[in-house]
């Protein structure tokens, strides 16, 4: 569909508000090479984007956003800090609901800054709330650096530990680790027969495919350490409960995440930095006091969120897709960085919402 | 007039032509055997035409045929938001088959998701690539997958002879339709104990797309009562 003249407008005019604030105005192309998204995301991604093949150079995708290879552009460079802004088309199917657009426009503003993390963050908000100044939305935020630190802090083992970080992104799956992990869940049947068989590999058929006897062995061995571990305690699995159920506004959630680090110490960086970001915040002029937060905002699959986490919303609309989102992405410059990582952190507006909302 | 489409050939074709007859509405192929005309007795206004079960879904959900019979599965592998765009009226108790996850039987780690997904990331981290997963029924198998949090896979396309994949080290696991689970096992393969993705059989679909005058939607209800399935 054309873009109208209108939105590409509205596009223009933030994309000089980002211009303005220091941000460099940056280009990518339309076609992406698919591998980096497949091996961030995997197979979902195909159900999100468009992938199509290339004769030489395999397959590519139709850019879903811009994060990824502004990302790639910034590690190649390796000037930090550095400020980019850009204004272009990103493409998503929808599968599900045919009268959400397929294609928009995405203005956004990316910073990479490990000077002051807190600081960065609420820069990157308040840019984002100054774009939109004027409308009728509602932020929400949340802190997914708070969860990770709290299964961080799990006095458990590694090897569960690094199961639910894996799957912090898949609610269902946490949740039914986690049940596992700490006892509330039955030992499946199938498993509890494999541990006590005298000879497991008994009924077993032809060795046939590449995953080899020695890894289901290793399995096995992981299975039994699994078994012997103690079940991760009552107590700390509901203060993880706790943490995903917190829906309050931003001063309440930091005073009661302050109460939980004092049982679960491991949080204590993570809620600092919540603290200083909220002042952050208040020094550019936002209302935290009315600021709303969500411990399990952010958690969803194709994400790559690992700390601050926002987006705005139409107050009168709750059937639109949010207007504007962003957050912290560090992990995923870490994977991007081959060894190198640089603190980011951005945000986009969708202009069309953004003139839908003005008329 | 109402379009019904039906499968083209086969046992499919027959076992379609044996329930209908059964509920009083004839359907037969008129003229020689090579030519896709129908013809339907019992019941007037409703036009008989032949199809391949593959392409009945896509032709039920453009509108180019009002009801028709294909596999349940066909229609939710080929048809995105498959409820929104198609209606059941009524399973027809035949064409059955089970759309499975399975993995070698030398697996005896991995009985369940879980264990797929936990072998999925171990195996990612040894051999460096996704474990694959060889289906052609990629929405359905996706859409499984994601809903039960399993990560770390991938689905390559195998449009036949998917149990010998495992074998021929192109997968390390399969998705696939099955009745009895006889072939899996000839090929070394055991079928996860939740890795049930569909059951499958031949079903009478209506079309959604909106557009039917109030003739059609007499006509379907006049087939109904016929059929006993109102």
């Amino acid at each position: 569909m054309p873009t109208s003249p209108a939105v590409l407008t509205e596009a223009r005019r933030l994309r000089d508000l980002f211009a303005a604030k220091g941000a460099q105005v940056v280009k990518a192309d339309v076609l992406q090479p698919a591998e980096t998204l497949l091996d961030l995301y995997g197979e979902d991604i195909r159900g999100r984007s468009y992938l199509t093949s290339d004769p030489l150079r395999g397959e590519m995708v139709l850019r879903p956003d811009f994060t990824v290879p502004v990302v790639q552009m910034h590690m190649e460079a390796r000037a930090d800090p550095a400020r980019y802004t850009y204004s272009g088309k990103v493409f998503r199917k929808q599968d599900t609901d045919e009268t959400r657009a397929n294609e928009y426009v995405q203005v956004g503003y990316e910073v990479f800054d490990g000077q002051n993390p807190a600081g960065a963050d609420a820069e990157v908000f308040a840019a984002i709330a100054e774009g939109l100044d004027g409308l009728p939305v509602r932020a929400a935020t949340g802190d997914i650096g708070v969860l990770m630190a709290a299964v961080r802090g799990l006095r458990t083992t590694e090897d569960r530990k690094a199961a639910l970080q894996r799957h912090i992104w898949r609610p269902r799956r946490f949740k039914a680790l986690l049940g596992r992990y700490g006892g509330k869940m039955p030992v499946p049947e199938t498993r509890r027969a494999l541990l006590a068989a005298d000879d497991p590999f008994a009924a077993a058929g032809p060795d046939i495919g590449l995953r080899s006897r020695a890894e289901v062995e290793a399995r096995i061995a992981a299975l039994r350490a699994d078994a012997a571990a103690p079940p991760i305690a009552g107590e700390e699995i509901a203060l993880i409960d706790a943490i995903l159920a917190l829906r309050k506004t931003a001063p309440h959630v930091l005073s009661t995440l302050r109460d939980i680090a004092v049982d679960m110490p491991a949080i204590g960086d993570a809620v600092a930095r919540l603290e200083a970001r909220l002042e952050s915040l208040s020094d550019r002029g936002v209302d935290v006091d009315t600021l709303d937060f969500e411990g399990s905002y952010g958690r969803t699959s194709l994400e790559y969120y690992d700390g601050f986490v926002f987006g705005f919303y139409a107050v009168d609309r709750p059937d639109l897709p949010p207007v504007a989102t962003g957050g912290r992405y560090d992990a995923l410059t870490a994977q991007l960085g081959q060894g190198r990582a640089v603190p980011a952190v951005g945000g986009v507006i969708r202009p069309d919402l953004v003139v839908g909302l003005s008329c | 007039m109402l379009k019904l489409g039906v499968p083209s050939k086969g046992r499919l074709m027959e076992k379609t032509f044996d329930w209908f007859g059964s509920r009083g509405v004839g359907l037969r192929k008129s003229g020689s055997d090579r030519e896709y005309a129908g013809a339907v007795d019992g019941i007037d206004g409703i036009e008989l035409v032949l199809l391949s079960a593959g392409e009945i879904p896509r032709e039920l959900a453009s509108g180019n045929i009002h009801l028709g019979v294909t596999g349940s599965d066909l229609v939710r592998e080929k048809l995105a938001n498959w409820d929104a765009r198609v209606a059941e009226l009524a399973p027809m108790g035949f064409g059955g088959a089970d759309l499975i996850i399975a993995v070698p039987q030398a697996w005896v780690d991995v009985d369940m998701l879980d264990d797929l997904d936990a072998a999925a990331a171990a195996f990612r981290a040894r051999h460096g690539f996704r474990l694959r997963i060889a289906t052609k029924y990629h929405r359905m198998v996706r859409e499984f997958l994601r809903d039960n949090g399993v990560a770390d896979y991938q689905l390559v396309d195998s449009q036949g002879a998917t149990e010998g994949t495992v074998k021929n080290e192109t997968a390390e696991a399969i998705a696939d339709i099955t009745s009895t689970g006889e072939t899996l096992r000839a090929n070394g393969l055991k079928i996860l104990e939740d890795g049930l993705i569909h059951a499958s059989q031949a079903t009478l679909f209506r079309g959604r797309r909106a557009g039917w005058s109030d003739e059609q939607r007499q006509k379907l209800k006049a087939l109904q009562m016929v059929l006993g399935i109102s």
